[in-house]
């Protein structure tokens, strides 16, 4: 697999503010990364340092093998980027503001409207292609800026917040949307502090914290690693006299909670509620509930900043 | 750290994006409309009172400019009021505005550098700027013309281009001022009264400013004439750190032939000097020419100054 952006011991301060410290970041492409973390945490200083559009104060960025500070007109050629809360020209159409977009490319005339004509079909506003911006909804701009990094035909795509502000409805359309890019061999890196929104499209995600990527890797082995379990069970037991002990001890199962009398939430590395079933029910007691549950990123983020804080 | 691919990759996007703006903006209309209706004023009152009195005036072309009858000020006086209004108005957002609209960000992820959307802003208005004020000096031309039947001769249309030259260095510094200030504040509305106050400040308070420095730092009238001279000397340095005074200068230079100087004069320099008769256009143009490239100059280093705070700005709203 190609690397196509690498960072090392990339660090940005303002003044006393740190924003980003020590980032060592690898994309491949075609993969799908996730830059999630609360807001403040250095997501955005992140990626406009990966467009040169700032300056890091120490380390290194490599992006599709050019160095944005040195050659960012090379990177920008390549790289479609939706900014946080994006704005247009409000006075001009969504195609004359994507006419300006083909032109600071330098694409040729002559493929122009073609190109801006199948990106805006694409992200479904050719109905309302001369209508002005000024009259778009959030999620009509979010869709045209999203056509705007098409309209490149990047081979990364970087999108800030590209949920942020949008009705749930929207967000999942967006969503699917990014998940379309896979299919093209884009590689993607979004960034969100809706951590819950965007773990279903990711590949794999990074978690931010004051600047620091405190953890990285697949969901499922974050998951693994903070909650002690990617599988979270529910059971539900009358007479639960003795059945504890049993429960505990079934191969795999990392950690158990009784939260009321006969309620159990048991975390495990596997689906075990088979094995689960065949105990409770080994025990004589009358199993009325068993559920599988998948934990949220928002709970590994949670669950980690409590165990980091109890540790110091 | 040297940067990679040329710094104009773009210019002309945006220069093309930015004359569509300004052309179609109601807000650039309006200040047209304004300009053209006062300048036909003017020169019509210039017309009658050239009409009036005699005839027989050399440079009757010349006068068309700068005659005023009352209560209508001269042509030059209009433009001198005017011009620095219509480049504020095509200025003062030019970069904050950006940021407001969020527009910052998306378009200089796009392949170009800050220079050129800078460049390309100040050039779209210079040639907006540019464009009405010939269209202006047209319309004068063409009322002399057609009213009074005179007919400018190579040496007075020389100097009305280069009149118009100086009116468009004259609205550029004005112009780079506003777009310094958009770069400064984030508010439209506060780089917007930045500029008018600049404005109004050079318009009227400047000449009192003036006063008061030179009266404090050189006493006048007392006695010897080496002090009257320091005291010259300081306040006609002092007054020519406004735009207007440079412009008013090289204004009364060229489309006035007789002048012979803008500073004070010893009766020895006069030696072997025909009073009254006027100078060809070349030796009128070296008498401008340091107040020609002083507002030049300004033009210059307020452009680089905003280019270089521009260049170290956050790009994020
Ligand atoms: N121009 C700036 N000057 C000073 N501090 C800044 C500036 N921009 C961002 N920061 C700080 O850097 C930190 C990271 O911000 P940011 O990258 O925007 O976070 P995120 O995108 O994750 O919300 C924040 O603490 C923010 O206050
Ligand atoms: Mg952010």
């Amino acid at each position: 697999m190609t690397t196509v952006i690498e960072t090392q011991d990339l660090t940005k301060h303002y003044g006393p503010v740190v924003a980003v410290e020590g980032l060592n970041l690898t994309l491949s492409r075609g993969e799908v990364f996730g830059l999630l973390g609360p807001n403040g945490s250095g997501k955005t200083t992140t990626i406009l340092m990966l467009l040169g559009l700032t300056d890091p104060t120490r380390g290194s960025v490599r992006v599709l093998g050019h160095d944005p500070s040195r050659n960012p007109l090379q990177v920008k050629r390549r790289v479609g980027y939706l900014p946080d809360s994006v704005g247009f020209y409000d006075e001009l159409t969504a195609q004359e503001n994507l006419r300006y977009t083909a032109r600071l490319n330098g694409f040729p005339r002559a493929e122009t409207e073609g190109r801006i004509a199948e990106v805006l079909t694409r992200v479904g506003l050719s109905k309302v292609l001369d209508r002005r911006t000024g009259a778009f909804s959030r999620g009509m701009r979010q869709r045209l800026g999203l056509a705007e990094v098409l309209l490149k035909r990047p081979e990364i795509a970087i999108l800030d917040e590209p949920t942020a502000g949008l009705d749930p409805e929207a967000a999942m359309e967006f969503l699917s949307l990014i998940r379309e890019l896979r299919t093209q061999d884009i590689t993607v890196l979004l960034s969100s502090h809706l951590l819950h929104q965007v773990q279903a499209v990711c590949d794999r995600v990074g978690l931010f914290r004051q600047g620091k990527m405190v953890l990285e890797g697949t969901f499922e082995s974050l998951a693994d690693r903070v909650l002690g379990g990617a599988y979270r069970i529910r059971v539900e037991v009358l007479r639960p006299d003795g059945v504890e002990p049993v429960l505990r001890g079934i191969p795999g199962v990392r950690n158990l909670v009784e939260e009321r009398p006969g309620s159990f939430t048991l975390e495990a590395q596997a689906d075990c509620r088979a094995e689960v079933a065949r105990r409770v029910v080994g025990k004589g007691a009358d199993l009325v509930n068993l559920t599988l549950e998948r934990p949220s990123l928002d709970e590994v983020y949670t669950r980690y900043f409590q165990e980091v804080g109890r540790e110091t | 750290m040297r940067r990679e691919g040329s710094p104009w990759t773009g210019l002309w996007a945006v220069v093309m994006k930015e004359l569509a703006d300004h052309l179609s903006s109601v807000r650039m209309q309006l200040l047209e409309g304004l300009i053209f209706l006062t300048a036909l004023g003017a020169t019509y009152g210039a017309v009658r009172q050239l009409k009036a009195s005699v005839a027989e005036d050399p440079y009757l072309y010349l006068k068309l400019f700068t005659t005023a009858q009352d209560p209508l000020p001269s042509f030059v006086a209009f433009l001198g009021f005017f011009l620095p209004l219509a480049a504020i108005a095509l200025g003062f957002d030019s970069i904050n505005g950006e940021h407001n609209r969020h527009t910052l960000s998306r378009v200089l992820s796009q392949p170009i550098y800050r220079d050129a959307l800078l460049l390309g802003k100040f050039l779209a208005a210079m040639f907006t700027l540019g464009v009405s004020l010939l269209a202006l000096w047209l319309l004068v031309t063409g009322m002399g013309l057609l009213v009074l039947g005179v007919v400018p001769g190579v040496e007075e249309v020389a100097r009305g281009l280069l009149f118009l030259l100086t009116a468009w260095a004259y609205a550029g510094i004005w112009l780079a001022l506003a777009i310094a200030l958009s770069v400064i504040f984030r508010q439209t509305a506060t780089s917007a009264l930045a500029a008018i106050a600049v404005w109004l400040f050079f318009a009227i308070f400047w000449d009192m400013v003036v006063q008061v420095i030179s009266a404090a730092a050189v006493p006048a009238y007392s006695g010897s004439p080496s002090e009257t001279l320091a005291h010259i000397r300081l306040s006609l340095f002092l007054s020519r750190l406004s735009p207007n005074t440079l412009f008013a200068e090289i204004v009364l230079a060229l489309l006035n032939p007789a002048v012979r100087s803008l500073g004070p004069i010893f009766i020895t320099q006069l030696e072997g000097a025909v009073l009254g008769t006027p100078l060809p256009v070349g030796q009128s143009l070296l008498l401008a020419w340091p107040q020609f490239t002083g507002l030049v100059a300004g033009l210059l280093l307020l452009f680089a100054g905003s280019y270089v705070l521009f260049q170290r700005q956050e790009v994020r709203a």
